[in-house]
């Protein structure tokens, strides 16, 4: 049967080159600069403080985690939050909260902000323990849609997303499953 | 071509609503030379608009106005504000529905008779019978082109529906197909042969699938006799001294009010926006709003058992290519209660693509034993469960007390709780599922809770007596002659199938009653 080739098609240079298009001009002179210890994504903020935005992306691989998927994804799944913070005081009061709690509760737990706990099932811990406040509902929504609504990340599931362009599957495999013994 | 009518013409049919119902009575009535007006709440939205995504499409034709729920059921937790997904646009939800065409069974049409007194159930036979209504499903088939029927040709079973036949087969399932589908496996009446696209939910961008919108609309403009105004929401409908209805309130996009006269109006907004648009037509003489003497209006709310199972298999399926639903298992839907619960359900193929799933599979889940799931995602098949659920008084439609939309009308509240035969029913339906699938090698199952009702039905029922629901056999209401109901909410009962055929059916002899009580004067 046909299937997907599944190897990553987003870099980091595609990443940072949509995200730079995106922010505009002002904002990555302005803005400052959060970069990813391993060097596996950056992006400017402008409104959120750059160790949240690290913090989030942490938080949305938690949440959702796939070893098959780069932090690159998460990054993506987490950017708007910076120019939604610029237009929407509350939601920046609650991020910015809800991240500094995450980070007292680790600080109080394992004596390091969240994202430098290294052990997903201690960040785990963290986050059952926060899992009813408007912060982590916030979160858990908006990223169940944003990081699975990617095109990029439906390539890695192999999910190939709009087809009729392609003429639909009548030619492209939609009966072609082989392992079948009495199919 | 389209027809344009005078806001003062009071010769009219108004029909509110243009799905499956309402477009189709437009559409039989304009050839019969009636003229007619259907105001829809939606917009129009043509079928190379429709976009192969699911948010996207979400956003561009689902009906997302304010709607707040109350209950036990899951969906008002999981999804507060979105009770239903059905849509708003030209079409109705025939743009989004999968093309599952199924006549009902004889004993569905009197489950008080067969299914006796069950406590909790406000169960009421039909006042027509199946023999009554054989001759409008075969005319609603041959109209739909549905396959296996009319010597249509099945359609291709894709990969989804091969994992599910096979595991029925090695269960000893007897009655399984790739369905009864109003999709076209072969070009017919003007409209293509299925290129097994997917997303059949989000619209077809190729008009395979049978819509209102691709096929009934098109055809009565034609005749010049029909009217369909979109972006129209209607407030409320009036009446005179004498009690019979002449015209109603419309709201259009920019948010101006007109009043349309009609001789007739003809109700087919779905199940929740139909009893909420008679609730916000009460007057000084019909004080519990219109067509509600028997104060049924808004009750018995049914949505169907459903719930769905995915399996994970050592090897790829790959179930999105291909129609949504594209097979059926149909032993189950037999009245049999030896398994513990009366009436039936349908085994059905479904597929959700990466989006929906991660939103729907376990809404609110997270964490790894979620995702694990995910992971498997081209590894797996899909089954959506349709059986018939108890209608009950307290599952219900009513006016929130405070929220009001932009016309002033009370936003609907939807309240349901699973009466204790559906929750035996689902549990059933779960625990085949999961065996049809592991008899094929499914390495794990999941049971999916129910998403936002699509099939939402009961709450204008059908009673032989006045006193018992709203409207009489042909979905005329008991209280006002020139009131008549058009969609799924005049069912009495919801069977264990997909009711889009049975609308379309009973729009075409409702049609039929109409023409002739018009042409005697009757009405």
């Amino acid at each position: 049967m046909r299937t997907i080739d599944k190897r990553a098609r987003v870099t980091r240079r595609n990443f940072l080159k949509s995200g730079a298009a995106a922010a505009g001009v002002t904002a990555f002179a302005s803005g400052t600069v959060a970069i990813d210890a391993n060097g596996a994504w950056a992006m400017t903020t402008e409104h959120l403080k750059p160790e949240t935005m690290t913090t989030l992306v942490k938080m949305a691989r938690d949440l959702y985690p796939h070893d098959r998927l780069g932090d690159v994804y998460y990054a993506k799944a987490v950017e708007a939050y910076d120019g939604k913070a610029g237009a929407d005081a509350t939601l920046k009061q609650l991020i910015e909260q809800g991240v500094a709690e995450m980070n007292s509760l680790a600080q109080a737990k394992y004596a390091m902000p969240y994202a430098a706990v290294n052990e997903e099932g201690d960040r785990v811990a963290v986050l059952r323990s926060i899992e009813t406040t408007p912060f982590f509902q916030k979160i858990r929504g908006d990223m169940v849609v944003a990081l699975y609504n990617q095109p990029a990340v439906w390539v890695k599931f192999g999910y190939e997303g709009s087809s009729a362009e392609h003429g639909g599957y009548l030619e492209r495999g939609f009966n072609d499953i082989d392992w079948l013994k009495d199919a | 071509m389209a027809a344009k009518f005078d806001l003062n013409d009071d010769g009219v049919v108004v029909i509110v609503g243009s799905g499956a119902g309402g477009g189709t009575l437009g559409n039989e009535l304009a050839q019969k030379g009636v003229k007619v007006v259907v105001l829809e709440a939606g917009p129009r939205v043509g079928m190379e608009e429709f976009v192969n995504n699911e948010w996207e499409s979400f956003s561009q034709i689902s009906w997302l106005d304010k709607r707040t729920t109350s209950g036990s059921w899951r969906v008002a937790k999981d999804f507060a504000g979105l009770p239903a997904w059905i849509v708003k646009a030209v079409g109705g939800s025939t743009v989004h529905w999968a093309g599952a065409s199924l006549r009902f069974q004889d004993h569905e049409f009197k489950t008080r008779f067969h299914y006796g007194e069950l406590s909790g159930a406000n169960l009421l036979d039909w006042p027509v019978t199946l023999q009554e209504m054989e001759p409008y499903y075969a005319r609603a088939e041959y109209k739909m082109g549905v396959t296996g029927t009319n010597g249509i040709p099945r359609l291709p079973g894709n990969n989804n529906y091969k994992v599910l036949a096979a595991g029925a087969k090695a269960l000893g399932y007897k009655e399984f197909h790739s369905g009864n589908m109003a999709i076209n496996s072969q070009e017919r009446d003007g409209r293509a042969s299925c290129r097994q696209i997917g997303f059949c939910f989000q619209g077809c961008k190729t008009g395979a699938k049978w819509s209102t919108l691709m096929a009934e609309i098109p055809k009565g403009e034609e005749t010049g006799n029909l009217e369909v105004r979109s972006d129209a929401q209607v407030i409320k409908i009036e009446h005179d001294a004498s009690g019979k209805v002449t015209g109603v309130l419309y709201g259009d996009k920019a948010g101006n009010v007109h009043r349309q006269k009609a001789r007739i109006v003809a109700v087919a907004g779905n199940s929740i926006e139909s009893p909420r648009l008679l609730l916000n037509s009460a007057s000084s003489m019909f004080p519990d709003g219109l067509a509600n003497s028997s104060g049924q209006v808004g009750r018995n709310y049914m949505r169907h058992t459903t719930g769905s199972v995915y399996a994970t298999f050592e090897n790829p399926v790959h179930m999105y290519r291909g129609t949504t639903m594209a097979g059926i298992v149909r032993d189950e839907a037999r009245f049999d209660t030896s398994r513990g619960f009366a009436g039936g359900y349908e085994l059905e193929t479904l597929s959700l693509g990466l989006p929906f799933m991660a939103a729907f599979l376990n809404p609110g889940a997270w964490g790894r034993s979620f995702t694990s799931a995910l992971d498997s995602y081209d590894h797996m098949a899909g089954m959506w469960i349709v059986g018939e659920d108890m209608p009950q008084e307290t599952n219900r439609i009513t006016p929130h007390a405070t929220e009001k939309d932009r016309f002033g009308m009370s936003v609907p509240n939807v309240h349901f709780d699973d009466h204790p035969n559906d929750v035996a029913m689902r549990n059933h339906a779960f625990r085949q599922g999961s065996a049809i699938y592991e008899a094929v090698g499914a390495t794990r199952t999941i049971h999916t809770p129910p998403y936002p009702s699509t099939h939402n039905l009961g709450t204008n029922r059908m009673s032989e007596d006045a006193r018992d629901g709203v409207v009489n056999k042909h979905g005329q209401a008991h209280d006002v002659k020139n009131l008549f109901i058009s969609d799924g909410s005049q069912f009495t009962t919801g069977a264990a199938c997909n009711p889009t055929l049975t609308i379309v059916s009973l729009a075409i002899r409702q049609a039929d009653f109409i023409a002739d009580s018009m042409s005697k004067r009757e009405i």
